[in-house]
């Protein structure tokens, strides 16, 4: 399908979402946190989009929100989608978990929890992964501090 | 053999001479004992450096060659760092079961090397069960595992000894029926005995077929009863713990080491002994020389021990159930038919001799 | 596997071990936990972390060529192709026209990385079921090949030859000879591999339905590379978002559908011969040019996200770089292949034997820098 007819269908699944194509060389579509499992589930299930292959989970820090980006595409129609979502809540984060639709996110979002402390909802087994457990702060983030680990030139 | 027959007969004499009889022959069966072990432990150290460079030569590489001539005393400077490391032991393990364990290995090594006879006159205990003998002897040595993964206190160890145990215990058998099939032809458990029937032809060649199939049931039965790859799980470097000897180190280690080279050299004499003649020559072509008969023996159970090392560096490992499954579902059944087929073999002179 | 209660008082323990993260099987450092019964495996955690560099966010202070040098630390096997990924993000975000020449040579160099990396895990994976003479005779053809990458690229491991732009120099006089002669030699080794390993009957009984994985399961946990095409999912980045000069060759994806450990040997196996094939093609033809295109010394992408694939010898590597102008990334996130077959790992070793767990890992070829980062 072409990110025109894409972009009709997704579309007409919820009215907030938002699409670009700008600065970017796949589709975007921006949704809103509290429908991304919808979202999520439908982009898998629905038969014309059939997006089954779950390529790259990203956590990104925006600067005043936590964000998670998806890279999707699918084995049938060789398409892609990136779909992003963010929340401004930064003491506390919360986005829901797709370990239920892609396997492949147990991991990945553990890293992002790892990172940004971004916590998912319904995961298995949400505890750091790279780092030690009692471990302080979430390092990727922007306003991470740690003077003895950290060279800033 | 002259030559040798002197010296035995004048220490057999001077002993005699000074000393009452009874003290004699106590003092003749220490010597012996004495010469055995020597043997033992020369075979040993040999044994170890010929598996480093055959090896290394498989491996694309050189291998041991600088301490002393090409190598020739790499295993002694082995020993004796071996010698100075410390003794641990765990607090639990149960002492004397523990410090008995290496033991009986190397007892039941020593034993079974006893009665081989490596040339016409060089057999120290040439009794009228030798073959029987010999597989009792080395069902003792699986004590010594058994023992030493148990007495260790150590749950690793204890699951590697119980495996071990398992598979040793299952190829006995294999190796017992594989020897049983060549004493149809031979109508005699003593070792020289067969060795005197081979004079006609090796055993081999008399049992053609059926004897073919024992000596390859052999050997594999063989390789699976000393641990050696590609039956070696238990003490696999890749997988978990390292056996029964993880507790171990130091001299008992090297126990346990030693007596594992020893077994295989005792697995390739008696198939030496067995199925290709023991001490005599190919044709009969040395007959006359009889000591050149040691030289035959070792040359033929070298040439044994270097498949071995050839299977080992080779192939990969088979797991603990498909090692089991090997033994019961189909060595043992094959056995059983090949002794049945021998069995008909002999009853219709169907044998080959010269 | 049927299990036997005897009566309701006699359970069988499950007891917990410890594999790694020093161990010879796990391929570097990596722990797994075991939860196991007797001789079934009842459950696989992995613990990850004990090289984790913090590369990610070391290149959000670093500069676009300094990035380069940090990625062939990550998956050390594949370095070239790690190289070339972070070169294609730059000089596509920079739209920059690149010669026939460069990307040519681009290829060469990736798809003897591909075949070098073949040779360790070939010898890696003989070593890990018991077979222990294949580890130097996987050595023997990678040091031919290291040899190669000396003359030309400088170093044997950690190679940085590909730059934004094009390569660091142009190829050495002696490299179309001496690849050539490799090609011919290690045409007459891969047999040699075959008669060893392949057509071994007890390394068939170790591996052949050992760890089976499903399509479904392994488009779902995200496999790429040889795992997955071993299991029927068509992946490869090479023929579905063709880069550099792999859009001239013609070559076979190397698909099996059984998905088993036997499968996923048979299809790296395959994708060395592939990998000789493209060589093959490409060697005598290198067209001539410039060997670099010149940029800023100072390389700042435009506003925006990009993305790279590439395939490695573990399976698809992303490169992700969301930029807003500066002379760093203002997140760069790499794909890692290995992060994702590590996953599956649970998934396909539970209800196995020990000895099956260590013949699925080396089949799954985990580089643990990869996943780490």
């Amino acid at each position: 399908m072409t990110n025109q007819s894409l972009q009709e269908l997704i579309g007409s699944w919820s009215p907030n979402l938002v699409f670009t194509e700008e600065g970017s060389q796949y589709l975007n579509v921006t949704v809103p946190v509290e429908e991304l499992h919808d979202i999520m589930f439908k982009l898998k299930h629905n038969d014309q989009t059939s997006f089954d292959y779950l390529f790259c989970l990203t956590g990104v820090d925006w600067g005043e929100e936590l964000g998670v980006v998806y890279h999707l595409e699918s084995t049938d129609f060789r398409h892609s989608l990136v779909v992003k979502t963010q929340t401004a809540e930064r003491e506390n984060p919360v986005i829901a978990s797709v370990y239920d639709i892609w396997a492949t996110a147990e991991f990945h979002e553990r890293e992002v929890f790892d990172f940004f402390g971004i916590e998912f909802t319904n995961h298995p087994n949400l505890k750091r992964i790279f780092l030690t457990d009692d471990w302080d702060g979430f390092p990727l983030r922007k306003d991470y501090e740690d003077n003895i680990n950290m060279i800033i030139k | 053999m002259t030559i040798a027959l002197s010296i035995t007969k004048t220490i057999h004499d001077w002993l005699y001479s000074i000393m009452p009889e009874t003290a004699a022959m106590y003092a003749e069966m220490v010597l012996i004992a004495l010469v055995y072990l020597g043997i033992f432990a020369v075979a040993g150290l040999f044994l170890v450096l010929l598996e480093r460079r055959v090896a290394a030569w498989f491996q694309l590489r050189i291998g041991p060659n600088r301490v002393g001539f090409q190598g020739l005393l790499q295993t002694m400077a082995d020993a004796i760092k071996l010698l100075s490391k410390e003794l641990t032991g765990t607090a639990k393990a149960d002492k004397f079961l523990y410090n008995l364990a290496p033991y009986f290995v190397i007892i039941s090594s020593l034993m079974a090397l006893s009665v081989f006879p490596f040339t016409q006159e060089f057999q120290a205990f040439d009794i009228n069960i030798g073959i029987f003998f010999l597989i009792a002897v080395s069902s003792i040595g699986v004590i010594g595992i058994l023992l030493g993964g148990w007495s260790s206190n150590n749950k690793f160890a204890m699951i590697g000894a119980m495996r071990s145990g398992v598979q040793t215990i299952s190829y006995e058998l294999s190796i017992g029926l594989s020897l049983l099939t060549m004493v149809l032809i031979t109508g005699s458990l003593q070792l020289s005995e067969i060795v005197e029937v081979q004079k006609s032809g090796w055993l081999i060649v008399q049992g053609h077929i059926p004897a073919i199939i024992a000596f390859m049931i052999y050997m594999i039965a063989g390789t699976a009863e000393t641990n050696r790859a590609p039956f070696d799980m238990v003490e696999a470097e890749s997988e978990l713990g390292a056996g029964f000897h993880t507790e171990y180190s130091g001299m008992k280690f090297a126990y346990f080491f030693l007596a594992e080279f020893i077994n295989m050299f005792i697995i390739a004499a008696i198939a030496t002994t067995v199925f290709f003649g023991a001490w005599l020559s190919p044709f009969g072509i040395t007959e006359s020389i009889p000591v050149l008969g040691v030289f035959w023996f070792l040359l033929k159970a070298l040439i044994l021990v270097f498949l071995m090392m050839w299977f080992r560096w080779t192939f990969p490992r088979l797991r603990i159930d498909q090692l089991l499954t090997l033994e019961w579902k189909y060595l043992l059944p094959l056995n059983l038919a090949n002794i049945v087929i021998m069995a008909l073999l002999v009853w219709h002179n169907l044998t080959i001799s010269f | 596997m049927e299990t036997v209660t005897l009566n309701s008082n006699f359970k069988s323990e499950e007891y917990f071990i410890n594999m790694g993260p020093q161990h010879p099987a796990t391929h570097g450092v990596l722990r797994l936990l075991l939860t196991i019964d007797g001789e079934i495996i009842k459950k696989v955690e992995p613990d990850l972390g004990y090289i984790h560099r913090s590369i990610e966010k070391m290149c959000e202070r670093d500069s676009y060529q300094q990035i380069v040098h940090l990625t062939d630390r990550m998956d050390y096997l594949s370095a070239n192709i790690n190289n070339e990924a972070v070169c294609l993000t730059v000089e596509n975000a920079l739209q920059l026209e690149i010669p026939e020449r460069v990307k040519v040579i681009r290829t060469i160099i990736g798809e003897l990385t591909r075949i070098s990396s073949h040779c360790l895990w070939w010898g890696v994976m003989g070593m890990d079921v018991g077979a222990l003479t294949t580890y130097f005779y996987g050595f023997r053809d990678r040091e031919l090949l290291n040899d190669i990458f000396e003359e030309t690229c400088g170093a044997r491991l950690t190679m940085n030859y590909n730059v934004p732009g094009g390569l660091m120099f142009d190829i050495h006089p002696n490299f179309v000879k001496r690849v050539k002669d490799f090609i011919t030699h290690f045409k007459t080794k891969l047999p040699e591999y075959d008669r060893l390993l392949t057509d071994n009957i007890i390394f068939q009984k170790r591996t052949k339905g050992v760890g089976i994985l499903s399509k479904e399961d392994a488009i779902s946990y995200g496999a790429s590379g040889p795992v997955g095409r071993a299991s029927g999912y068509s992946c490869d980045v090479r023929k579905h978002h063709p880069y550099s000069a792999l859009d001239k060759v013609t070559f076979n994806e190397a698909l099996r559908t059984e998905g088993d450990t036997y499968a996923r040997y048979l299809v790296r196996i395959k994708e060395m011969w592939e990998s000789l094939s493209i060589v093959e093609q490409l060697i005598d033809n290198i067209p001539e040019g410039e060997y670099r295109v010149a940029t800023k010394a100072v390389i700042k992408l435009p506003k925006g996200e990009y993305f790279q694939k590439v395939e490695t010898a573990r399976g698809e590597l992303g490169v992700y770089i969301i930029s807003t102008g500066l002379k760093s990334p203002y997140r760069l996130k790499f794909r890692s292949p290995g992060f994702s077959n590590l996953s599956l790992l649970n998934h396909i070793a539970v209800g196995g034997k020990i000895g099956d767990l260590v013949a699925t890992m080396a089949t799954l070829d985990l580089v643990i820098p990869d996943i780490d980062r």
